[in-house]
């Protein structure tokens, strides 16, 4: 019966995961350091998809817009001054091209059709978990190829980034709250990467006023000054955090934080940041905080609700990173890096 | 030229809901809907659930956040882990309002006789939420016992079971029943705008209209044939992938993008004409049924509705309804058109929850007993699903009349774990696919 049979699958998966996770110690980004970071564009194997890695120098920034700033919110502040390490970011929002490799399986298709055997990697990569098939179209006929990927649960751009790892063999994860401002900032200390000026945004950014009522291709718009596109709008992005509205309060006064991060604890609401096409140009700002409710995943007629989907949460999607220095298991563990997928898997 | 209907307001409103909303509010208690005034509010309405699954669960949790004093009192499932982990789904659900779910041990009803036990456990209104291939025999069932129903969608996967169903409808409308159907775009205020826009003449006539279902297909079966019982047991667990109980995806999915084009026309077609196939998903665990279908419908005056549905990954998705007018064109499913003239138009309304709202309409209409039945139009939307079928496993035209003549029968001759299934698999696990040309479907 299943109820009886499920357990013992999901511990084969368990198994298989330790498994990985003993290969994945070769996710160390061997002898570089930040001066050798360089950009570089990684192939996802069995695939023709490819996506594009920018170094982002390590330093120190201040988190959160200033008191002063047009449209601000209180849980902007106070700010923290923050260290970052040097880690590379996704140039573009990931894709469905991308996405849908893991989530439909496209690798181990093609490997199949074209008899290629799977390597150490590839088999690492087939034992983390993937989604249950989506039961509507996920792009709600907006554009498939070459524009974000939407729609998934924090959990899935987790998971969807623990299969990367495993797959490339380079350790990818979702950055921090902190690390996506760091990166959106590039330097700056405006309201937007560009300045203060929201009239300037349709060089840079897809918001409401400008994108006809859908998210637009990846990369369309001006990058930031170091060379992200569509860190403003296009799509939402999940980063690791628990949304705390005083988070920064509670930071303030303990001089220069290093890897803060609010680890989750409960289902909603989680960060995500950047703003969207469905988004009013302050919304789009670097320190704007945008949260989700399980109102995004209203239109969900079962019940438990998707794990991997939500339904509303057509404005969201996400980037990966790849810090320089690979955190260790015990790491992983204390940030809650890894996804943990619910032992009764919602479906 | 755009509509200025007072934009600004509804945007913030629709912001709100999609981005913005307060932390810690949850699904159901942020919908507060409370459109509709009913007297006698306190009377309890008893609910029964038959059909425990994801979707089954997620309607009875729609049926106990309706206004008043409503309480699930039986289920009724064909496995019993099924039925546990729903009822523990609720539980945890409502977990603020554990009142409503009052589900006595010998109220909790296993196997395939468990429906006319929560019909008979005196519940007043039974949600039927089984694979669909039940639905006529529970339906009728729950007609004759007198009890509101409320069925998901489609309601058959074959002619008999669609002529049950009619016949039920019509004595539910005699008992003054109330009956609705779970195509939920009925209750989608962007979609009842737009309808009622173009009803209105707002593209002109309606000169053709297509619909898809195009995705990535649904879930993998569940449970392998060396862990099956029974042939009966291993098709129930992989319901989808069968006939007798799923009708296949035109029927069990594509069923919304048509019966949406059914409702602009308020008629349906009086022929059908199809091709499709099992092209990927051809493996003997995908059962019987195919991964596409193209299928043109004729309604009476002649204009056609195109439709498509398809289950193959990494191909060009789409699940939308459009309508061509002598003087414009419509994103049914978008909530938008536009004339020739060059008037756009987009609904900027609210959106609350159509899975919400289809129960919060049947449940007032309980209250108040003002007649609601949904059953026929989901009857007749279920057949032009079933009629597109036809069309592509037999490759030739076949008409509404000619199938509604038939008594093809595709369910079992009785219901026990150790029945024989009208299609079984050969020596190797693979079972009759049907064939365009060679397959006899009337």
């Amino acid at each position: 019966m299943l109820s009886v049979r499920r357990p013992g699958h999901l511990m084969q998966g368990k198994v298989a995961f330790l498994a990985a996770f003993l290969v994945s110690v070769s996710l160390a980004n061997a002898g570089e350091t930040e001066k050798t970071m360089k950009p570089y564009t990684e192939k996802i194997a069995n695939t023709d998809v490819t996506f594009d890695m920018v170094p982002i120098p390590g330093g120190e920034f201040v988190l959160g817009s200033p008191a002063g700033e047009k449209k601000r919110e209180d849980d902007e502040g106070p700010q923290i001054k923050v260290k970052i390490e040097p880690f590379w970011m996704g140039k573009h929002e990931v894709t469905w091209n991308e996405y849908d490799v893991w989530s439909f399986n496209l690798d181990i298709q093609r490997r199949k059709l074209t008899r290629v055997k799977a390597d150490a990697k590839e088999k690492a990569a087939d034992a983390v978990t993937r989604p249950t098939k989506p039961y509507t179209d996920m792009t709600f006929d907006m554009g498939h190829d070459g524009y974000p990927a939407i729609c998934m649960t924090q959990l899935a751009a987790k998971t969807y980034c623990k299969w990367l790892s495993e797959k490339t063999g380079h350790y990818y994860r979702l950055p921090t709250e902190a690390e996506w401002e760091y990166a959106c900032r590039a330097g700056t200390t405006t309201a937007y990467s560009f300045g203060d000026d929201p009239s300037k945004l349709d060089d840079y950014a897809w918001h409401y006023a400008n994108c006809n009522d859908t998210y637009q291709k990846v990369g369309k718009k001006k990058p930031n000054p170091w060379g992200l596109y569509d860190m403003h709008g296009n799509v939402s992005e999940w980063v690791l955090d628990q949304y705390i509205p005083d988070a920064y309060k509670k930071w303030s006064g303990k001089g220069t934080l290093k890897f803060p991060v609010n680890v989750p604890t409960k289902l909603y609401p989680r960060i995500v940041r950047g703003g969207s096409w469905d988004d009013e140009p302050e919304e789009l700002r670097s320190a704007n905080r945008i949260y989700s409710s399980s109102d995004w995943k209203i239109q969900d007629p079962q019940l438990p609700q998707s794990i991997w989907y939500h339904t509303d949460a057509i404005m969201v999607g996400f980037r990966v990173v790849r810090p320089l220095k690979v955190p260790t298991a015990e790491e992983r563990k204390k940030y809650n890096l890894d996804p943990i997928i619910p032992a009764d898997e919602g479906r | 030229m755009t509509q200025s209907n007072d934009q600004s307001t509804s945007r913030r409103d629709f912001l709100k809901v999609s981005t913005a909303t307060a932390v810690g509010t949850g699904v159901l208690s942020s919908l507060g809907s409370t459109a509709h005034i009913y007297a006698g509010g306190d009377d309890k309405v008893k609910v029964g659930l038959v059909g425990c699954g994801g979707r089954g669960t997620g309607a009875a949790s729609q049926a106990l956040s309706t206004d008043g004093n409503v309480k699930l009192e039986a289920m009724a499932d064909a496995f019993d882990d099924r039925l546990d982990r729903s009822l523990k789904n609720l539980q945890k659900q409502f977990s603020g309002r554990p009142e409503r779910i009052d589900v006595a041990e010998e109220k909790k009803f296993v196997g395939f006789d468990a429906y006319q036990k929560v019909l008979d456990s005196g519940v007043d209104v039974v949600i039927l939420a089984t694979p669909p291939g039940f639905r006529p025999i529970h339906f009728e069932a729950a007609v004759n016992k007198g009890v509101h129903v409320f069925m998901e969608k489609p309601v058959a996967t074959d002619v008999t079971g669609v002529k049950k169903v009619l016949a039920a409808a019509k004595k539910a409308k005699d008992k003054k029943l109330a009956v609705g159907v779970g195509l939920q775009r009925h209750h989608q205020a962007p979609y009842i705008e737009t309808i009622n826009r173009l009803k209105d003449g707002a593209i002109g006539d309606i000169t053709s209209m297509r619909c898809y279902w195009n995705g990535g297909g649904v879930w993998e079966p569940r449970l392998d044939r060396k862990d099956a019982k029974s042939e009966m047991e291993y098709q129930m667990r992989n319901w989808y992938y069968y006939n007798w109980l799923c009708g296949d995806h035109i029927n069990e999915q594509h069923i919304h993008n048509i019966d949406v084009c059914n409702w602009l026309k308020e008629d349906f077609p009086v022929k059908a004409y199809g091709m499709g196939g099992r092209q990927v998903r051809t493996d003997k665990k995908y059962g019987e049924i195919y991964d596409h279908f193209a299928v043109e419908f004729e309604y009476a005056d002649g204009t056609r509705m195109y439709s498509q549905c398809r289950h193959i990954r990494n191909c060009w998705n789409s699940v939308t309804e459009h309508a061509q007018g002598s003087k414009g064109s419509c994103d049914i499913s978008g909530a938008k058109y536009q004339t020739n003239a060059g008037y756009k138009w987009k609904y900027r309304g609210k959106k609350p929850n159509p899975y919400q709202v289809e129960h919060d309409d049947l449940f007032a209409a309980i209250r108040k007993g003002t007649p609601y039945n949904e059953a026929e139009y989901g009857a007749k939307s279920t057949m032009t699903a079933i009629l597109g079928r036809l069309a592509t496993y037999s490759g030739k035209p076949v008409t509404w009349d000619q199938a509604m003549a038939s008594n093809v029968n595709l369910m079992p001759k009785d219901f026990s774990w150790e029945a024989t299934p009208i299609t079984v698999p050969d020596d190797n696990g693979f079972y009759p696919i049907p064939t365009p040309g060679a397959t006899k479907v009337l």
